[in-house]
């Protein structure tokens, strides 16, 4: 059970370090590569806090070996801004709209959200709620979090015309 | 909670995956997406020694029509995919429904259809919907492939007919003929995104005239696994549907149900639910089946 060699394409930066197959890939992405935006809630696919985008799709980081992340594009919170210090329409609108209280629910809602946008630009209330049934906030009571999702696909759709 | 370590074994055929199971056996265990072996094993649960991913097998996420037409599933199709597939949407309608209410938008982006029905769980949201739509599994061993029908799959709690020396090739869906009609009926404590307390599938043909020709139901949840109820089936069968019948084949699927107390709900509730969820079922596949015949 020794450790294996793991190359790893994050955010569009290859990595290459040797991890043991039993190493999730939030840990690896916050012990070894300090990617620290995405976070980690219960370990056991629950809550959200960890999710990323493996192929433009959610997925639970915590349960996510990295050696089967191999070969796939690998989103994170750092990565979804347009630039180093320029945000994304939907990081920008959970600001504006006060989606973010304590901020540990961000990353995961906010990796949620792009998964919803870039598959359905428009998508209704009940469907923006029916998209985070993936992922706990303790703090927001939801309301501000569905606002800011609603504000964003607005800005996008109509920036894309 | 720690994973404990394992060696993970990358096969890029489901041959070389079946030849590491052969030799592994029980220390070994197949990944598909993980999100129930993953979470054994943090719990301690399960200690395989090897761990067999499914992940670098090429082209085995297929849904797709065999040579009998009948519809194929891969072992590493994933439920995201399965809910919105469009053969799945018109002809298995209980399966794109209870695939779309399993689990989360992120656990259903990662786990596959096998993988929830290879766990053998009495409540795993897919289970029921597969036994009335009469699905079978396509099992490899050392000696080559058996079809195993899904009501003789599951012997008991977590427990199935597949050795630790075979994995599961494919499920095949048999097509259903013309006025058909199926449905998934689940009730959970929380949201949807809960595991079912108790759910109930049906499958209805009618013929020309209206006779109901094939009828099927099964109960999750309340026995010890997803099971069949033959004894409502049969009266249904021959017969023209009415309210009073579905309302008989759901006092015996109450009776058929042997369900426990436990913190999803209690077992009386749960009978009682058995013959609600029965009738809606039997009504949404009727619904199904006869809007199909215009
Ligand atoms: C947060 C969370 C919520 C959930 N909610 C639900 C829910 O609402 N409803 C529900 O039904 N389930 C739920 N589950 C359970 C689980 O997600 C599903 O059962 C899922 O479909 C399992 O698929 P998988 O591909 O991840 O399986 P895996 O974990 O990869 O495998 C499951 C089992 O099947 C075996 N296996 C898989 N493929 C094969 C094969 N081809 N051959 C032989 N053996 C194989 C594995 O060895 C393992 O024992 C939930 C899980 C989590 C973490
Ligand atoms: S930490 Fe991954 S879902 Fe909670
Ligand atoms: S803002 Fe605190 S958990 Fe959501």
């Amino acid at each position: 059970m020794t450790k294996v060699n793991v190359k790893l394409k994050i955010n569009g930066d290859p990595y290459e370090l040797a991890v043991r197959p039993n190493r999730t890939l939030v840990e690896v992405l916050r012990d070894d590569l300090h990617l620290t935006g995405t976070k980690i809630g219960c370990k056991t696919g629950d809550c959200g806090a960890c999710t990323i985008l493996l192929d433009g799709k959610s997925v639970c980081s915590c349960m996510t070996l990295a050696i089967e992340a191999q070969g796939k594009e690998i989103t994170t919170i750092e990565g979804v801004g347009l630039s180093y210090d320029k945000l994304h329409p939907i990081q920008e609108a959970f600001v504006n709209e006060g989606a973010v209280q304590c901020g540990y629910c961000t990353p995961g809602m906010i990796m949620s959200a792009k998964n919803l946008l870039d598959k359905n630009p428009k998508p209704t209330e009940l469907e923006i709620r029916k998209a985070l049934s993936g992922n706990l906030c303790r703090c927001t009571g939801y309301a501000r979090i569905v606002k800011a999702i609603e504000v964003a696909s607005e800005k996008m759709y109509n920036t894309q015309k | 909670m720690a994973i404990p370590n394992f060696n993970y074994l990358a096969p890029t055929t489901l041959k070389e995956a079946l030849t590491m199971r052969v030799s592994h056996g029980a220390k070994s265990s197949i990944m598909a997406g993980g999100t129930d072996l993953l979470i054994k094993m943090a719990h301690r649960n399960h200690h395989p020694e090897y761990v067999i991913g499914l992940n670098c097998v090429a082209d085995i996420n297929y849904i797709r029509y065999n040579a009998a037409g009948n519809l194929a599933i891969g072992p590493m199709a994933k439920l995201s995919t399965i809910m919105d597939h469009p053969d799945i949407v018109s002809h298995f309608p209980a399966l794109s429904h209870s695939s779309g209410v399993t689990a989360t938008v992120q656990i259903r982006n990662m786990s596959t259809l096998i993988g929830n029905i290879v766990n053998a769980s009495p409540s795993a949201d897919n289970a029921t919907p597969l036994l009335v739509l009469d699905a079978s599994l396509v099992i490899m061993h050392e000696g080559g492939e058996r079809e195993v029908p899904l009501h003789e799959f599951f012997l008991g709690f977590g427990n199935s007919v597949m050795k630790p020396t075979e994995l599961i090739k494919e499920m095949i869906l048999p097509m259903p003929g013309k006025n058909s009609g199926s449905s998934y009926q689940k009730i959970s404590t929380r949201s949807k995104v809960d595991i079912a307390g108790v759910c109930v599938s049906a499958f209805l043909t009618l013929n020309d005239a209206g006779v109901i020709t094939t009828a099927r139901i099964a109960l999750g949840s309340v026995a010890p696994k997803p099971i069949r109820v033959p004894q409502a089936e049969q009266v249904l069968e021959g017969q023209k549907p009415s309210i009073e019948l579905f309302r008989k084949a759901a006092a015996l699927s109450r009776e058929e149900a042997k369900p426990i107390s436990d913190m999803r709900a209690s077992a009386d509730y749960r009978k009682a639910m058995v013959e609600v969820l029965t009738i809606r079922a039997l009504e949404a596949s009727l619904l199904i089946a006869t809007n199909k015949t215009h």
